[in-house]
């Protein structure tokens, strides 16, 4: 049983070998030879640009760590005690089962939203600052981006387990994937019209295919938060989501809202068992 | 050989079994309740800004059918979006291809973080290999490079091509091309320059 269990599996590590040299073939054949150069150098800086050491997120991750135990807001306490899902204070993992249901606040939340929850209920923070500075720009740093990802480095190397079983949790799955399908605005977008097929391109930039299960969903959701070298920031999803939709040209949507946290959910549904590294670091 | 035969069966396998594991969907939701989520992320927008994230008929036809809408549906979206095409009074649909060329590399224009006045552009780059010489060039929409040439720089092709920018859906119903006259998004004056763009014989495109 056993013998026969290592020749299916040789068989099938022989077949990916030769399917991936046939995808290779056809990939080759179907492209400039000008692209095949600049793909190439797009890897190179992206390979150049990912050294853990020179990665400047991780300076947001040293300044949410002093925000979780800054004691602030009316109650003069630390986030300390916030439960991000796994218990009162518990770090290691949290990120990589959320967005949740939270029985105290009646809903499913991404951990901005509830950051943003404890900050109330817990400190009695006032968060109009804080949500007026949920993206950091030239001298205008995020408590919001500091703290995801602190927080989000504390599951790093660990696997995304989408949480899925309560109601509640169910219907923000089904209403984030009729999200990703719906279509609007003036130019006709929806988020499937860019991400719902493998191997597309906007210009030169790669899409991930989140119509289906599997590596472009989890490679891209175990990435988030990024230090984007283009903005010199680092970002959270809930950036990444406002910035499609600025290019989708449809309104700005409201940070927080449970719209984006409907569609965060569809898409680490997708990204299931991806390995969470970050902050990472893009173009 | 024989390997070779059973590795692609087992590979035709996988691939007859993927979709089947792609599509254990969500459960069914009520659009209202989809709708309700909707308002709620755009709670803030106000203004003219209000009226992009409500969804015209063609918009819900098209999400409702997961763009592949069939039989009477077809038509129906067909014949309401052809019905809108305005053309040229004079009729002429050629304009200036250089404009053209402009109007399909940019990309600005129409987003939250732009001014009101900012240049509109058709970002056809975006999507489209159109030049040989733009090597940064998108693959959502097909190449049309050789354009013109390969429509044989027919008048009559060239006026499609017009109706088929100012409004995509009038030729594909659910086109995954926005309808960029008909959401008034280019001028008529522009969609005249990208047809020249693709049409004119001394344009790059047909080079």
């Amino acid at each position: 049983m056993r013998i026969r269990t290592s020749a299916i599996a040789a068989l099938t590590v022989a077949c990916a070998v030769l399917g991936v040299g046939l995808l290779a073939g056809g990939h080759a054949q179907g492209q400039q030879p000008e692209q095949d150069l600049s793909e190439k150098e797009i890897e190179r800086y992206r390979a150049m640009i990912s050294d853990p050491m020179s990665n400047p997120g991780f300076l947001n991750v040293d300044r949410g760590e002093q925000l979780w135990s800054l004691k602030r807001g009316a109650k003069n306490v630390s986030l300390e005690t916030c439960d991000l899902g796994i218990g009162p204070g518990k770090l290691e993992g949290a990120y990589a089962k959320l967005p949740r249901y939270f029985a105290d606040a009646g809903k499913v939340m991404d951990l901005e939203q509830r950051l943003l929850y404890c900050m109330t209920s817990l400190q009695e923070l006032d968060t109009k600052d804080v949500i007026a500075r949920r993206f950091s720009g030239p001298g205008r740093v995020s408590d919001m981006e500091d703290l995801v990802g602190f927080i989000a480095n504390k599951s790093s190397g660990m696997k995304i387990e989408p949480q899925i079983s309560h109601p509640k949790e169910q219907e923000m799955l089904s209403v984030g994937e009729a999200m990703f399908y719906r279509r609007s605005a003036v130019m006709d977008f929806s988020c499937a019209t860019c991400h719902a097929a493998e191997g597309k391109r906007i210009r030169l930039q790669g899409l991930p295919d989140f119509s289906k299960p599997g590596k472009a969903a989890q490679e891209t959701m175990g990435s988030w938060p990024t230090y984007r070298v283009s903005q010199s920031q680092m970002r959270t999803m809930q950036h990444r989501l406002w910035d499609c939709y600025r290019q989708m040209r449809m309104p700005a949507p409201d940070y927080a809202s449970d719209g984006l946290t409907a569609l965060t959910v569809f898409m680490m549904k997708q990204a299931q068992g991806g390995e969470i590294t970050v902050p990472s670091i893009k173009r | 050989m024989n390997r070779i035969k059973t590795c692609i069966l087992v590979a035709s396998a996988f691939v007859l079994i993927a979709p089947a594991v792609a599509q254990s969907p969500a459960p069914k939701v009520d659009p209202a309740a989809v709708e309700a989520f909707v308002a709620a992320t755009w709670k803030s927008t106000t203004g003219e800004w209000r009226a992009r994230v409500d969804q015209d008929e063609t918009q819900k036809a098209c999400t409702a059918s997961n763009n592949e809408p069939t039989g009477v549906l077809f038509d129906q979206i067909r014949d309401r979006e052809s019905a809108a095409v305005v053309f040229p009074a004079d009729g002429k649909v050629l304009g200036d291809w250089k404009k053209g060329a402009q109007v399909a590399q940019r990309g600005t224009g129409g987003q939250f973080t732009d001014q009101a006045n900012t240049y509109r552009g058709g970002n056809c780059y975006a999507c489209h290999q159109m030049s040989k010489a733009e090597v940064s060039y998108g693959t959502l929409g097909p190449s049309l490079n050789g354009y013109g040439k390969l429509h044989r720089f027919d008048a009559a092709e060239a006026r499609k091509t017009y109706a088929k920018i100012y409004n995509s859906m009038s030729v594909l119903p659910c086109s995954q091309m926005p309808r960029f006259g008909h959401n008034k998004f280019l001028s008529e004056e522009q969609i005249k320059d990208v047809v020249a763009y693709l049409y004119d014989p001394e344009s790059p495109v047909n080079k």
